[in-house]
């Protein structure tokens, strides 16, 4: 029991947002009666949600170097009105369409981390900046008319599912996928795990561990019957996995990710230690400018419009998302598992309370609230763990 | 009333695992300079502390007694009511606001929270009038220099109707005419009867203002000397301030030293805010291979900025002269390239430049030598934990993993944790500074012992640090810095404390 406890209390950062996150769930599950968890249901919050979780991939980076990007959601406007005008106006090709507007994003991520980096102007000033800018020449190239409609091709981006074989009423390749998925989530776990007990790290007593994979397993294949019992696999939930997996793997593994970290906790010591922690906010800046493209290409495409409002506040999400998520205001700690299972949160209170019939003023007050009690959970923990 | 303003009797004041004083005594007569001497950590700054109320009554031992009745503080707050007031070495002024609102801060003139800006502002043409400052009161103070600044403070000071006024280090920003200046008005107070002590490296300006000097060492109270007669110079000082035997807390080691490594000509760097001011003037120095080379010098003296400005220019500003390493001239003109260049250097605050204190062991062990465990980019695993394992056994890092956070670890872990990460990088050349500094005798003794392994293994090594028995017990040739040159350069055999310090305060010393 005392091992247990203490388990619990060494990981309840770690944990502490997924249990929030089920219970959340729970909780709706049960208010609206089971509606939370039926396979549509669970397929639109996918398609609901992505856009504000790709920004938070982007996001937690651009927190985790200590700074803030208010722009995103201004950005993701104006580079799905340059999408609409090249779709729908120039008739280009959607490949050529998404492709340069990728490119556009990335140079207004450099314009901002021009800024920030090198000019050393704070980022909440340059990105409140870049949210005006970028929403006025949203406004401009879209003449304050909305555009639509794009290609059926560009639609299936955010509304396609990936195709299915065979005549069976459940959809076998989202059930094959989250087997396999499965398999591959077990030996990297194992693994792991052998590693960490040869070199005398704690690791989690076997039966907790057996229960975790256990569990973690369920959950995986659970979710996937559910997509299979309504139309599949969406695209974009392939999209998302791909840039979570990317991400995880470039902030864990990689040298550009640690030196991220390393940036975000101690700038001086970083650039001390031979990091270019110039160059490196630069690039957290161009990134956030891509993944606030991909957002806003998939906002548009979901719309099937560009208008002049698109993408309004999309920032607070991202940024709430990180947060919620554990990333720390200060810089160096987040993950971007973490600012997953943040925008997930919100995601869920979002659609839990629309279905239960709560106005959008409630809503926003609630996750107001949600956000509040989310960073202040985290500070009260840090305090309690640098006292032990 | 007594002749003595100030006693303070038997003040013994304890930090966790180090006593910083130890039974000290202090007698300031009314109306006399008083000055304080004794090397970095003598604890003359604690000892101020305890009697300005920053360290509250009970933390300490012994009494206070000002103008002959004990005094119990718990604030400052309560110190400056009875007039006792110190000025900092590290001046506390806030630059946007103007000069008198500087000199009335957090005794301001008002009524019910409404400021009286007429009698502000005559009250502060009247002390500036006093510290004979010819500036508006108006004027902000961030736009005047350091000198006036200074003269801000003690205007500050005598707003608070000061009996005894504490001057930490006043002229360790000063040029010579500013000081000179201070000086002067210092004795001008002493005529109007106010009482000073002074706490300065600066010996030369001690013998010349003081009534008597108290020298501290290693927390205790050694003498207190009576400048009166005129017999006490400052070597009397110097060998008050050393006069300690270096038992065996150095290991022993037999240098093998070789050829050059590097050699530093005409080395001159301005100040990084204050265009104008040279920090390092036309330094030159040498390493020889397996060479342990000391740099001596008063904090302030350029130390640390000689060695960051040679790591890769991070500190200073229009860097001029040549570096060369192994006959052959390189630049280092970024910290990467200094790190390509075979260049090491371990900072003087640990926790400020040297670690991530949220990332663990092994994250900051790795991080300069990051490209080595990577192949395309991606950090090998299991190499980097290998290698983080290998430098805690090698380093004896006291730690139950490689995972524990740095910011948990005691001075000396941090410490070896910080030389592991460079050692890791495989330099030739190392820069430490100030590399024991708040680390137990015990850890001191294992740091010394990596140093002499490092040496030995043909690496220069540079250590910069205050201590001077430390420098004495590890190096095999010393270069003395004083304000921004170098004013010696002594073999180890030649080497005294003495000698150390007749450099070091050569030239106004800081």
């Amino acid at each position: 029991m005392e091992t247990l406890k203490k388990m619990f209390k060494n990981n309840i950062r770690q944990y502490g947002m997924i249990i929030a996150l089920v219970v959340i769930m729970i909780f709706f599950q049960m208010i609206t009666g089971g509606l939370l968890l039926e396979p549509i249901n669970i397929t639109n919050l996918i398609l609901q949600n992505s856009y504000i979780l790709v920004l938070a991939i982007g996001m937690v980076l651009v927190i985790i170097t200590g700074h803030i990007d208010l722009s995103v959601g201004s950005v993701a406007a104006f580079v799905g009105a340059v999408a609409a005008i090249m779709m729908v106006d120039m008739q280009l090709h959607p490949v050529i369409a998404v492709l340069v507007s990728l490119i556009v994003g990335g140079l207004i991520g450099a314009w901002q981390g021009f800024w920030v980096a090198y000019v050393r102007i704070p980022a909440f000033i340059v990105t409140l900046a870049g949210m005006l800018l970028f929403r006025g020449l949203t406004m401009i190239v879209l003449e304050g008319q909305s555009i639509a409609p794009f290609p059926g091709g560009f639609q299936k981006l955010s509304s396609g599912f990936i195709p299915d074989f065979g005549n069976t009423g459940t959809n076998l390749v989202a059930i094959l996928a989250g087997i396999i998925f499965t398999v591959i989530f077990l030996i990297n776990e194992l693994r792991e795990r052998k590693s960490h007990k040869k070199y005398n790290f704690e690791v989690l007593p076997s039966g907790l561990f057996l229960l975790k994979l256990v569990l973690i397993a369920a959950v995986i294949n659970a979710f996937t019957y559910m997509l299979a019992s309504y139309a599949g696999l969406p695209n974009i939930l392939i999209l998302l996995l791909v840039l979570i997996i990317i991400y995880s793997f470039v902030m864990n593994k990689t040298v550009m990710g640690r030196h991220i970290y390393a940036l975000g906790g101690n700038e001086k010591a970083a650039a001390l230690s031979g990091v270019k922690t110039k160059k490196v906010t630069f690039w957290v800046f161009v990134n956030m400018g891509v993944m606030a493209a991909i957002s806003g290409l998939i906002f548009a495409a979901r719309l099937n419009a560009a208008t002049p409002r698109a993408g309004t506040n999309f920032e607070l999400d991202a940024i709430a998302a990180s947060f919620i998520g554990g990333a720390s205001a200060t810089g160096g700690i987040g993950t971007v598992f973490g600012a997953i299972i943040g925008g997930l949160v919100m995601g869920v209170l979002n659609n839990g309370m629309s279905l239960v019939g709560l106005g959008i003023d409630w809503q926003q007050g609630i996750k107001g609230l949600v956000l509040l009690a989310a960073v202040a959970f985290d500070i009260y923990n840090k305090k309690k763990s640098s006292a032990a | 009333m007594s002749e003595y303003i100030l006693e303070m009797r038997n003040i013994t004041k304890a930090f966790p695992g180090v006593k910083a004083l130890d039974n000290v005594n202090l007698k300031v007569r009314e109306g006399e300079i008083h000055s304080l001497c004794g090397e970095n950590g003598a604890g003359k700054s604690t000892l101020m502390k305890v009697l300005s109320g920053v360290y509250p009554h009970g933390t300490y031992e012994g009494d206070i007694l000002f103008q002959g009745t004990v005094c119990e503080f718990k604030d400052i707050k309560q110190s400056e009511e009875l007039g006792i007031v110190i000025i900092h070495q590290e001046l506390a002024l806030i630059p946007y606001l103007s000069i008198a609102e500087n000199i009335y801060l957090g005794n301001e003139r008002a009524e019910k929270g409404i400021m009286n800006w007429n009698e502000t502002m005559t009250g502060a043409r009247e002390l500036l009038d006093m510290v004979g400052l010819s500036e508006n009161p108006n004027t902000q103070v961030g736009s005047i220099g350091v000198g006036k600044q200074q003269l801000v403070e003690i205007a500050k000071a005598l707003s608070k109707k000061v009996k005894l006024l504490i001057l930490d280090e006043p002229t360790a920003a000063l040029n010579e005419d500013d000081s000179e200046n201070l000086l002067e008005l210092m004795l001008e107070f002493k005529r109007q009867g106010i009482s000073c002590i002074l706490i300065s490296h600066k010996l030369n300006e001690v013998s010349k203002v003081s009534d008597s000097v108290t020298i501290l060492r290693d927390g205790q109270t050694i003498e207190t000397l009576n400048m009166k007669g005129g017999e006490v110079d400052e070597d009397r000082i110097i060998r008050g301030m050393v006069g300690r035997d270096l038992t065996n807390r150095y290991p022993e080691r037999t240098p093998k030293i070789g050829e050059v490594i590097l050699e530093i000509k005409d080395w001159t760097v301005y100040h990084e805010l204050q265009p104008g001011r040279k920090v390092i003037d036309n330094v030159r120095l040498n390493i020889r291979r397996g060479e342990v080379v000391g740099i001596a010098g008063l904090m302030g003296s350029g130390r640390t900025e000689l060695a960051m400005s040679i790591f890769g220019r991070a500190y200073g500003r229009n860097i001029t002269g040549t570096l060369r390493k192994d006959g052959k001239d390189i630049r280092n003109q970024s910290i990467t390239e200094a790190i390509e260049n075979g260049f090491a250097y371990v900072t003087e605050d640990r926790k400020e430049y040297g670690l991530i204190l949220m990332d663990d062991i092994k994250r900051n062990i790795s991080l300069t030598g990051l490209s080595k465990l990577a192949r395309n980019m991606v950090i090998d695993d299991r190499e980097e934990i290998l290698v983080a394992e290998d430098m805690r056994k090698k380093l004896k890092i006291k730690t139950p993993n490689i995972l524990q956070k740095t910011g948990n670890l005691s001075g000396g872990n941090q410490q070896k944790v910080v030389l592991s990460k460079w050692i890791y990088s495989e330099p030739d050349i190392l820069i430490l500074d100030e590399p024991t500094r708040g680390i137990d005798v015990g850890a001191k003794y294992e740091i010394y012992a990596i140093i002499h392994q490092l040496a030995n293994e043909g690496k220069g090594v540079l250590v910069i640090s205050s201590e001077l028995p430390e420098i004495l017990g590890i190096c095999d040739r010393i270069y003395v810095m004083s304000a921004g040159r170098m004013t010696g350069e002594v073999s180890r055999e030649q080497a005294s404390q003495e000698t150390l310090m007749r450099y070091m305060t050569k030239n106004g010393g800081a």
